[in-house]
């Protein structure tokens, strides 16, 4: 075999070698901060292996998935700068009105601070705000009555200076009650406005 | 005459954006809300830069250079976050927010993610999940981390 020959093997079989031993992958669970039950199930071809520990860890290799045990320094070491670049989680809130009027109830007010305390952390926030009703009444007052409660809660940020564009208004009606009940019941519960600050 | 048509239309094309900007367009899946260094959006042949406000659409493949990292907040709340040298693959995302019924399917094709499952993997176990280029990660409603080295 001449020089060439076997430099083209040399670089071949290597190429091969690498091709073989493909991407390696690897998988780790982290702990809820919620608390919840949490896992992962990390499947190639017909093997598979469960995640359901804090720190449960997976490798993945061609042919092969092999479960490992991680840890928080690992984690950080590995995974730090995904980590940093983590959104502000989603926060929801709900503000309770007076029946039949677009009027929140008191403790409702002090919601609304803390609702701007959120928006004005993030440098671009979505603001959803879904208006409810009770059941009492026709379907049509209470679209009406639904758009309003939201439209009210619209004009408490835009009066604290939150950009109006930013804002999402939506009337439900009486569709998606938090308390089911009969037709024609006052419910306090359902008298209510969602905000959902992304 | 020709200006004051032109001036007059531009005045319209602005209220437009104005309107469209107001209403997230239902095409969105999702939005860049974190972005340091390099970050690309590949659109349908196209490479745009990926700005923090910056909506996703299905099918965005976003990528992040040796510098860079991406935030992005899904239309179900779930949170995705990427480090350097990332490419990430929105691939399918539906999502029904009365219901919370829908499928997420992302890719990481390299690099590293961290994720924050949301509403549709919290209602239905089997709907969220992550692949990588030899694995597939069924999410039960999670936070986990998962890289790809090439």
């Amino acid at each position: 075999m001449n020089k060439a020959a076997r430099q083209a093997l040399i670089v071949t079989s290597t190429a091969l070698l690498v091709a073989c031993a493909g991407p390696k992958e690897t998988v780790v669970l982290l702990p809820s901060p919620s608390g919840q039950d949490t896992a992962l199930t990390v499947t190639q071809g017909s093997r598979q292996v469960l995640l359901a520990q804090p720190y449960a860890g997976a490798r993945v290799g061609r042919g092969a998935v092999e479960a490992y045990p991680s840890n928080a320094q690992e984690v950080q070491a590995r995974y730090g700068a995904a980590l940093a670049a983590q959104p502000l989680t989603p926060v929801q809130f709900t503000l309770f009105f007076v029946e039949n009027k677009d009027e929140f109830t008191d403790e409702s007010k002090r919601i609304v601070d803390g609702v701007f305390i959120e928006i004005a952390k993030r440098p671009v926030a979505d603001v959803f705000v879904i208006g409810h009703t009770d059941t009492v009444g026709s379907d049509a007052v209470n679209d009406a009555l639904s758009r309003q409660r939201a439209e009210v809660v619209r004009a408490a940020f835009v009066a604290r200076g939150l950009p109006i564009d930013k804002v999402v208004v939506i009337g439900r009606g009486k569709r998606e009650l938090a308390v089911p009940t009969g037709d024609g019941v006052s419910e306090p519960r359902n008298r209510r406005v969602e905000i959902l600050v992304r | 005459m020709t200006s004051l048509w032109l001036r007059r239309g531009r005045g319209l094309l602005v209220v437009l954006f104005a309107l469209c900007a107001a209403v997230p367009a239902l095409a969105d899946v999702g939005q860049i809300k974190v972005a340091t260094g390099q970050v690309l959006v590949d659109r349908k042949g196209q490479t745009l830069p990926g700005r923090v406000g910056m909506p996703l659409e299905t099918d965005d493949v976003v990528r992040t250079g040796t510098d860079g990292s991406v935030g992005i907040t899904m239309r179900d709340n779930s949170l995705l976050s990427a480090g350097p040298n990332s490419i990430l693959s929105l691939e399918r995302f539906e999502f029904d927010p009365t219901t919370n019924d829908g499928r997420f399917d992302a890719q990481l094709r390299r690099g590293t993610l961290a994720v924050v499952s949301g509403r549709i993997a919290k209602k239905t176990p089997q709907a969220m999940t992550v692949r990588t280029p030899s694995a597939t990660l069924g999410v039960r409603g999670t936070e986990f981390v998962v890289s790809v080295d090439e």
